[in-house]
């Protein structure tokens, strides 16, 4: 792949939160700024469309149902093909210790909801920045 | 002496009685002898032999078993000496009627029983002045020899009586030698011989505040003291009566002491208790009392020494002993069941507490589950409106923008009341985690003001800083103390319509303590209402919150905040005037 092609690619992002509202309030946003979007209610589907689609980059919301994320993301960091996605968590729990276990199951970041969509965009693009090399590699390598 | 009465019956009597040297002969007869029996025989036999009597007997009245009885007899038979023991209880009797009398009485010319019909005379011996007791008769057949037979029962009579009168005082030569035994030998064995011997020692006895008594052997007293005295003799009382009979009452178990001490007491001491009553006051005096027999040289026991002593204050404390003994095991179960109920309370407590901790974690959880739920809506209304604004959906016109702003600021605080409740609650439940760490106060001043800027900008205050006094480094949780000023400096700008806000650094080196001071120029604070500010969703005036907006949580969770590290929150306010808060804190973290 050349530079050109990484850089007018779309970076997918996966939106997991089994709250309508806000996955499409999101997932709106960030195809309005610029990022391919692909949603899941739970941790099942995420862990699904993380193995199909290889996102750049998940937003995973904790409390789900069927599956949580703090299991989603461990599964997806126990596999080979998924662990190099960072993983940004973010819930609506706000208590000190959710972050703690949130790093634990694997969690690259830690957003807290209420998360405003540019703030979103804003860890997103850090994310994505700091871990670019890997991503490409990734990418490159797939 | 020993002559036969029967057989010696008198032959010549009748010729003799006016024999001049016969009567002499009877008186030293009678003088020589110490023996009533043997006077009474020479008198019969004198009457037989020189008086002229053909039958006589003597007969002499036996005190103690109340009977006549003879002593001599000539010329009578064995029938009439046996009739003539008789019981003088029998006032009809001839016999007993000559024997109340002083004048001879004939029996012939009575009733006399047959064996008596023969013309006896009875004679009374006559009464003598020292012993007024009757004495016998001297019965005489034939009557006529009445007169000698009258000289001779006056002879006998006095003779007899002075024999009686012999015996009684030597009785009681004999007695009074006795009890001069007696004392003698309670003098050898009275360790103190001074206490009996004389009217001092009589005092010393009567002194003692025991009663002393002595007895003979028979229960007998012979000698007793004042307290003695007092117990076992009447007193002069209107309730003599009683008196009377708790005197009987005291003897009758003091003899009863006395002959258990004899009858069961081998040793020469006997102690016992005896239930006596004080007769003066009728009341009971219970008395130990201490026996010692008194020995003679010869082994036998001459006297009973006792003393007694008093047992009611014995008893008394007895009693009060039980009583405090009762007294103290109420009170030893009675700390026994505060104890158990006590145990009791302490696991009612553990329990509550173990229940109040699950009860503050099932808080918490619902705190949190509470805080998700609303913070997922709020995070879709915040979401949506900030992609309105943003234009996402394409530009807004003014108004529709106006309104969305109002919607974004709504929604905002909202929020701002959602984490406030959640940092009350976290402090509460004590999940407020304190990280300490070393800061300087000025820089962490300087960022706060940084962070306010655009509202001072907006507000048009002045900012003032004063840092010179409170350049030094802090031990404490920087997060939170930002927390807390942040709330202070967002409250005086929001009450500061005019003018200025002013923050001041100071150290108190002598208390180990820092100050931040928050100085507005805004609105006050009445002095009635200086503490409610600090309560939970208080604000000074409900209106204020209406007007400037907030849920009035802020100096609560301040104040906490403040008291978790271990600091407070002062204010000087007046009103219209401005506001000072003033956070102080240790500068080295958590007083311990």
């Amino acid at each position: 792949m050349s530079i050109n092609a990484k850089s007018t690619r779309r970076p997918i992002v996966l939106v997991v939160d089994d709250f309508a509202d806000n996955r499409e309030m999101y997932s709106e946003y960030l195809s309005f700024a610029g990022y391919d979007v692909i949603e899941a209610r739970n941790g099942l589907e995420a862990i699904d469309a993380a193995r199909q689609r290889l996102p750049d980059i998940i937003i995973m919301d904790l409390s789900l149902p069927v599956m949580d994320g703090w299991e989603a993301t461990r599964r997806l960091k126990a596999d080979e093909r998924t662990r190099r996605i960072p993983v940004v968590a973010l819930t609506g729990h706000a208590l000190a210790g959710h972050s703690k276990v949130a790093q634990e199951a694997g969690c690259d970041s830690f957003l807290a909801k209420p998360c405003l969509p540019d703030q979103l965009v804003a860890e997103i693009r850090r994310m994505l920045e700091s871990g670019k090399a890997v991503v490409t590699t990734t990418k490159g390598a797939s | 002496m020993a002559a036969a009465v029967p057989t010696q019956a008198p032959r010549s009597g009748a010729e003799s009685p006016r024999d001049a040297a016969a009567r002499p002969a009877l008186v030293e007869l009678l003088l020589f002898s110490d023996d009533a029996a043997e006077c009474a025989r020479a008198t019969v036999d004198w009457l037989a032999e020189r008086g002229g009597a053909r039958k006589s007997i003597c007969a002499l009245i036996d005190a103690e078993s109340g009977t006549l009885k003879h002593v001599a007899a000539a010329g009578v038979s064995e029938g009439q000496i046996e009739s003539l023991h008789l019981a003088l209880e029998a006032p009809d009797h001839p016999l007993v009627f000559a024997l109340a009398g002083r004048e001879p009485v004939s029996l012939g010319k009575r009733r006399a029983p047959d064996s008596w019909r023969n013309d006896f005379l009875a004679i009374p011996l006559p009464l003598s002045e020292a012993w007024e007791a009757r004495q016998g008769l001297l019965l005489v057949s034939p009557a006529r020899c009445e007169p000698e037979a009258r000289w001779a029962a006056e002879m006998l009579g006095q003779k007899i009586a002075h024999l009686r009168a012999s015996a009684a005082t030597a009785g009681s030569a004999h007695k009074v030698q006795r009890e001069r035994e007696l004392l003698l030998n309670i003098l050898n064995a009275s360790p103190d011989p001074i206490l009996l011997t004389d009217p001092e020692g009589r005092m010393i006895i009567d002194s003692a505040a025991d009663p002393i008594l002595v007895t003979d052997s028979s229960g007998k007293i012979l000698l007793m003291n004042s307290p003695a005295e007092r117990l076992f003799t009447a007193p002069d009382l209107d309730e003599r009566a009683e008196a009377e009979r708790a005197v009987r009452s005291n003897d009758a178990h003091f003899s009863s002491f006395i002959s258990n001490l004899f009858l069961t007491g081998s040793g020469l001491r006997w102690r016992g208790e005896i239930p006596l009553t004080n007769p003066s006051t009728l009341q009971p005096l219970p008395v130990e009392a201490v026996a010692g027999k008194v020995m003679s040289e010869h082994g036998e026991v001459t006297a009973v020494v006792t003393i007694l002593h008093d047992r009611t204050e014995a008893i008394e404390k007895a009693r009060l002993y039980e009583q405090l003994k009762a007294a103290s095991e109420q009170l030893e179960e009675k700390v026994r069941e505060a104890t158990a109920e006590l145990v009791r309370r302490n696991e009612l407590l553990q329990r509550q507490h173990l229940e109040l901790e699950q009860a503050s974690q099932l808080k918490s959880q619902f705190l949190a589950n509470m805080s998700h739920e609303f913070r997922t809506p709020l995070n879709a209304i915040l979401g949506y409106t900030s992609m309105l604004l943003q234009g996402v959906s394409g530009d807004l016109a003014a108004p529709q923008k106006n309104k969305m702003l109002r919607v974004d600021s709504n929604a905002r605080h909202l929020l701002s009341i959602i984490k406030d409740i959640l940092d009350i609650s976290r402090i509460e439940a004590g999940k407020m985690p304190l990280h300490l760490e070393e800061f300087e106060m000025p820089a962490l001043v300087a960022e706060l003001l940084a962070e306010v800027e655009p509202l001072i900008q907006k507000a048009r205050l002045q900012t003032l800083t004063d840092l010179r006094r409170g350049n030094a480094l802090v031990v404490s949780d920087r997060q939170k103390v930002k927390q807390i000023v942040l709330d202070l400096l967002t409250n005086a700008i929001k009450f500061t319509p005019h003018g200025q806000v002013k923050v001041m650094v100071r150290e108190d080196q002598r208390r180990g303590e820092v100050s931040i001071a928050v100085e507005d120029t805004g609105i006050g604070i009445a002095p009635q209402d200086q503490d409610k500010v600090f309560e939970d969703f208080r604000q000074a005036d409900n209106s204020v919150t209406r007007e400037y907006g907030g849920a009035g949580l802020g100096l609560a969770i301040c104040r906490r905040l403040a008291k978790m590290l271990d600091g407070r929150i002062e204010l000087q306010s007046r009103l219209g005037r401005g506001s000072t808060f003033t956070l102080v804190i240790p500068r080295k973290g958590k007083r311990q």
